[in-house]
């Protein structure tokens, strides 16, 4: 990287106080929908066109033929009175386009782990993820009809969650059940910082 | 073009042209690459040489008349994000846009933080 360079670019405008906060869990487990709910922005989608994906895998395949794959992760913005912007960032499901997470989850505040009670299997590699990479996270059971209505704590013992971490229900579509989640998320983040800070 | 002629070009087809055409075949920036929540702004028309620059440059000069995130651009633009960090980087290279980069440090500050809790209560 020519930081240096670049350092010498970024001094010509104030960088805003930005932070986020990634929306993590399975295919189709609402992470889109809870964007949507309370972000200020019509809900965006960033793609991303990994164009090496398949390069190699078939030899016999002709060039015509190499195909791109593309990467949709859902993005959001709130902006607080205060000039401070939180960013929701939605990460990509697939396992395999986890190495963008990286990125996403650098800087991160903290995270939520999107679940559903019927799938809870689909969020064990995002519950993995985030405690390998020490970012604070709470897990959200988003509510979908016909779902079985598991308690907090069956949930913790399925997914195998340290005492912490805080387990909650949601209704992915309504904005003051994404609030109470964001809430949650940032208090639970607040508190281990405090803790690492103590005994530092 | 018959009424058939458009049927295969919705979205759900994806881009008619190869995205990193519009790169001219680049599929990395020069200089560092650009984070997600980086926020860039055009320098001002007088700075801009606008010889070389395609549609997608205008577009994006036109789109930071204020700050704006990386990733809103690439969301507001529907053009991938490494193809916007490539033409963000040739804007970048003609000082026809300035970047601030979000300290990483500083959104784990406990001010930042509480702001933000503050912030989310008040919704």
């Amino acid at each position: 990287m020519d930081s240096a360079r670049y350092e010498a670019v970024a001094g010509a405008i104030a960088a805003p106080v930005v932070t986020k906060v990634l929306i993590a869990g399975g295919f189709g487990v609402g992470k889109t929908t809870l964007v949507a709910a309370i972000s200020e922005v019509r809900p965006l989608r960033t793609e991303e066109v990994l164009s090496e994906v398949g390069v190699g895998v078939d030899d016999t395949a002709a060039v015509e033929h190499k195909t791109t794959t593309t990467v949709a992760m859902d993005y959001g913005r709130i902006t607080f009175p205060s000039g401070v912007v939180l960013y929701l960032f939605g990460t990509p499901g697939q396992e395999r386009f986890w190495f963008m997470w990286d990125e996403l989850a650098y800087g991160a505040l903290g995270a939520v782990v999107l679940a559903d009670t019927r799938r809870l299997a689909d969020c064990f590699s995002s519950v993995d993820y985030f405690e390998r990479r020490r970012t604070p996270f709470v897990v959200a059971a988003n509510r979908f009809d016909g779902a079985p209505e598991y308690d907090t704590e069956t949930i913790r013992d399925a997914l195998d969650l340290d005492p912490d971490v805080p387990v909650l229900v949601c209704d992915a579509r309504r904005r003051e059940s994404v609030k109470e989640i964001l809430i949650a998320s940032v208090t639970h983040s607040l508190t281990k910082h405090r803790m690492a800070a103590t005994h530092r | 073009m018959t009424d058939g002629g458009d049927r295969w070009l919705d979205r759900e087809a994806g881009p008619v042209v190869r995205p990193y055409a519009l790169t001219r075949g680049r599929t990395r920036p020069h200089g560092a690459a650009l984070g997600l929540i980086d926020h860039v702004a055009a320098a001002g028309p007088l700075v801009v040489d606008a010889r070389g620059l395609g549609p997608e440059h205008r577009r994006l000069l036109h789109l930071c008349r204020a700050p704006t995130a990386v990733a809103e651009l690439a969301s507001e633009t529907d053009l991938p994000l490494g193809v916007v960090r490539v033409l963000l980087g040739d804007l970048l290279e003609r000082g026809a846009v300035t970047v601030a980069r979000p300290p990483a440090v500083c959104t784990l500050e406990e001010s930042v933080m509480r702001s933000v809790l503050d912030g989310l209560r008040a919704l």
